[in-house]
């Protein structure tokens, strides 16, 4: 009988630790297959963040890394330079990208480092029980705005990659979504676009994907699509916000 | 020879680490054990710059000079502030041109030099520091002419190679003055 | 062998070069700059990288990204800055990375000022970072030395898989003194069994981490780490006796402050007394055995210091507290004078 469907051979055949409905799984997946396709699984170098994905070194079966929080660009940077002939990816959540983070990711953009950021945005801290994020929308509630996002006290929501677009050295930066089966592939296919970008030494790119966490949302995971496309969606527009490529030129 | 501590004080500007330098390689070239101590602070030009250059035959312990055998000062403020830490029995050397010494101490001697007038009317612009080490090694003996030219060769940068002649004239101007 | 003139930063980075270091991540501070703008002059053409990070926190994380692939990697800074990186600092302990970090010391705390200082001994030797790890602490009090340690710090940071340190401060950065190269071969550590340098689908995948969500786990990679620990201490431990046979007052220092001292325990034997001094080259491991030979005959000990007495405890502690052990120093960027100290020897009734 012919396979139509297995699983990712850069994926290790182990349970992961994601909550049910969490579609981590889904992007982790997409990230394989794009390895898989590539051939690249011996010459890629993945960073970990500290968040939901910080033991994704478990389940990437090329070398992986763990970062302290916030700094996976700097250590992607570290390794890149020093490894320029390899693929070097980061796997990064809103609080550890867009917070701790944000000095890391924005430098490292505006260097023009040759990597891959892969950048879940959920609008929540998943692993410390659910408190604001910097992409936290205005009005959620969360452990830490109990009353909802007040604005005035807690400030605005950031847009990762309509800052990242205005800088000279990112070479693509592309918002995407997990919600439905299209937006499924087309996440696929700027993930695949990012590293053969990293292929052709083009520079930095990220790619934003629009995420669930149906547990500190206290949402069911079909309730949870549902407002990633109906709250989420209309505040993050997906599209292509920057493509220095060909095709982006067209 | 026991170790002879120098130290060099003036304006930032003036050339004081550059002739601290030039000793040394002096020291360098002659094979002694030496320390170059520069001060360093954020003022990059026209505060007050000085730098200890101990030379010695001995493995040298604290680099930092504070009892100098030898004071080169090229500014009012630094002579005044370093002429009573000279040793007893030590030298002074000093731009006339710019300081007016009111020393009173009879232990040491003073070598005035009106090194800035002697740099300008002889074309050698910036040379006021360089005439001072021409002076000190007439006077004391520490290095012979010929080292201090290897010395000057040595720190002079290959792109400003056209200004060793400069230097040497300057050095021989401190030794007829 | 020919000898150069260099400062003591300039010459960190040309050993460091020497040694094998592929490549540097700085930050700019005072006084470590001539040793970043060294690196930045020379690391191109020696085939390595140099970058300036954002901050001392991403110059670290660099070199723990570099570091994790195997490759020699260094990053250097002044006080302020060893306190940004003390979180990476954590993390390649933990992950047991290897590399090397510089401390060209000011005064503190805060920002405090800019000149020479001794003031991170308690940092260096006692709690960079968070977490139960040490890291190997050396201490040069001259230019040559900053050289040779350097070559040290980075083969021992290889063999241990751990950071190594040297802990120098503003008056060794900024001198020159001659020094010369010796003929260095980066020793050769197989790094294929850890390295996280792409696996070529010829090995199982490396992974670089130090998470352990198990207590049990976690205890037993710290157990293990300390068990290196105690091998380090029995192995590497390394300091100067200078006149301590005969010495009814042993002076303990460190780095440049060694050199003061020396200046006045030598003066102190030319007026007959009978001073010693012992200068650790290692401040971690502390060179226990090293101590007590020194102090065998001595009545009582002087730590003389660039800051308010840190090393003090570690003194006390190698010698079980079997001597009086005083006190001297000045902070603040303050460097105590030889004379200073010759006076602390007679005032402690430095004998005959």
């Amino acid at each position: 009988m012919a396979v139509v469907f297995e699983r990712p051979k850069a994926l290790i055949d182990v349970p992961t630790h994601y909550c049910p409905g969490c579609t981590h799984g889904i992007v982790h997946r997409l990230v394989a297959e794009v390895i898989d396709e590539m051939g690249i699984e011996g010459e890629t170098i993945g960073i970990c963040p500290v968040g939901c994905s910080v033991m994704a070194y478990d389940y990437f079966g090329c070398d992986m890394i763990e970062a302290p929080h916030g700094r996976a660009p700097a250590v992607a940077t570290g390794v890149k330079r020093t490894n320029p002939d390899k693929f070097v990816f980061t796997y990064q959540g809103d609080g550890d990208l867009a917070a701790i983070g944000t000095a890391e990711t924005v430098h490292a953009a505006t260097r023009g480092e040759n990597i891959v950021i892969i950048f879940i945005n959920n609008t929540i801290y998943g692993m410390t029980g659910g408190q604001m994020a910097p992409t936290t929308l205005p009005g959620q509630i969360t452990q830490t705005t109990p009353f909802g996002r007040d604005t005035q006290l807690a400030g605005f929501p950031v847009r990762v990659c309509e800052m990242l677009s205005t800088l000279t050295g990112t070479a693509y930066a592309h918002r995407v979504s997990v919600d439905s089966v299209p937006h499924v592939r087309e996440t696929k296919k700027a993930i695949r676009k990012a590293f053969e970008i990293q292929k052709a030494k083009k520079g930095f790119s990220i790619i934003e994907i629009l995420s669930t966490c149906p547990t500190n949302w206290g949402l069911t995971p079909s309730e949870a699509i549902k407002r990633l496309r109906d709250e989420m969606i209309p505040y993050y527009p997906l599209g292509v916000y920057k493509d220095t490529t060909e095709e982006g030129n067209k | 020879m026991a170790a002879t501590e120098i130290l060099l004080a003036g304006f930032g500007g003036q050339g004081v680490l550059f002739a601290g330098k030039i000793l040394a390689y002096c020291g360098l070239m002659d094979s002694k054990e030496l320390t170059w101590l520069p001060s360093y602070g954020p003022e990059m030009r026209g505060g007050t710059a000085n730098c200890s250059v101990c030379i010695s035959d001995e493995p040298i312990g604290s680099p930092l000079v504070l009892a100098p055998d030898i004071l080169i000062a090229m500014n009012q403020p630094s002579f005044d502030k370093f002429v009573n830490d000279v040793k007893s029995g030590g030298k002074v050397f000093y731009d006339s041109t710019l300081i007016e010494s009111e020393c009173t101490r009879t232990d040491i001697e003073i070598f005035p030099i009106p090194s800035s007038q002697l740099a300008d009317d002889n074309g050698l612009k910036g040379g006021s520091n360089i005439i001072l080490l021409g002076k000190v090694i007439k006077e004391t003996g520490i290095f012979t002419l010929d080292t201090m030219k290897k010395g000057i060769e040595k720190v002079v940068p290959p792109s400003k190679a056209h200004l060793i002649e400069n230097n040497f004239k300057a050095i021989e101007l401190g030794m007829n003055n | 062998m020919e000898r150069n003139l260099m400062k003591g930063n300039e010459a960190i980075a040309e050993a460091a070069i020497r040694a094998g270091c592929k490549c540097f991540f700085g930050y700019p501070i005072t006084p470590q700059t001539e040793l970043a703008a060294y690196m930045a002059k020379r690391m191109h053409k020696a085939g390595g990288v140099f970058l300036q990070a954002e901050s001392e926190i991403a110059a670290i994380n660099m070199v723990l990204g570099a570091a994790s692939t195997g490759v020699r990697a260094m990053t250097s800074s002044s006080s302020p800055g060893l306190s940004l990186k003390s979180e990476g600092i954590s993390y390649i302990a933990g992950s047991d990375v290897p590399a090397v970090i510089i401390n060209v010391q000011r005064g503190g705390p805060g920002l405090g000022g800019i000149q020479p200082s001794q003031a991170d001994y308690w940092q260096a030797t006692k709690a960079l970072g968070h977490g139960d790890f040490h890291l190997l602490v050396f201490a040069p009090a001259s230019v040559q030395e900053m050289v040779d340690m350097v070559v040290k710090a980075f083969d021992k940071a290889d063999e241990y898989r751990m950071p190594a340190m040297i802990l120098a401060d503003g008056l060794l950065g900024q001198m020159m003194e001659p020094v010369s190269f010796p003929e260095i071969n980066p020793d050769a550590h197989d790094k294929n069994g850890w390295a996280a340098n792409g696996h070529g689908n010829k090995r199982e995948h490396h992974i670089i981490n130090s998470l352990y969500l198990k207590p049990d786990e976690l205890e037993n990679s710290v157990t293990e780490r300390f068990a290196r620990y105690d091998m380090i201490k029995e192995k590497e431990t390394d300091a100067e006796l200078y006149l301590t046979e005969d010495c009814d007052i042993l002076l303990c220092a460190f780095g440049a402050t060694a050199r003061v001292v020396k200046s006045a325990v030598n003066e102190a034997r030319m007026q007959g007394i009978k001073a010693g001094m012992f200068r650790p080259k290692t401040l971690w491991p502390f060179p226990v055995k090293e101590i007590n030979k020194a102090s065998e005959n001595a009545r009582m000990l002087l730590s003389v210091e660039m800051s308010m007495g840190q090393m003090i405890d570690d003194i006390k502690l190698a010698i079980n507290c079997s001597k009086p052990v005083g006190f001297y120093g000045r902070t603040g960027g303050v460097i105590p004078t030889p004379a200073e100290v010759l006076a602390e020897i007679k005032k402690a009734g430095g004998a005959e």
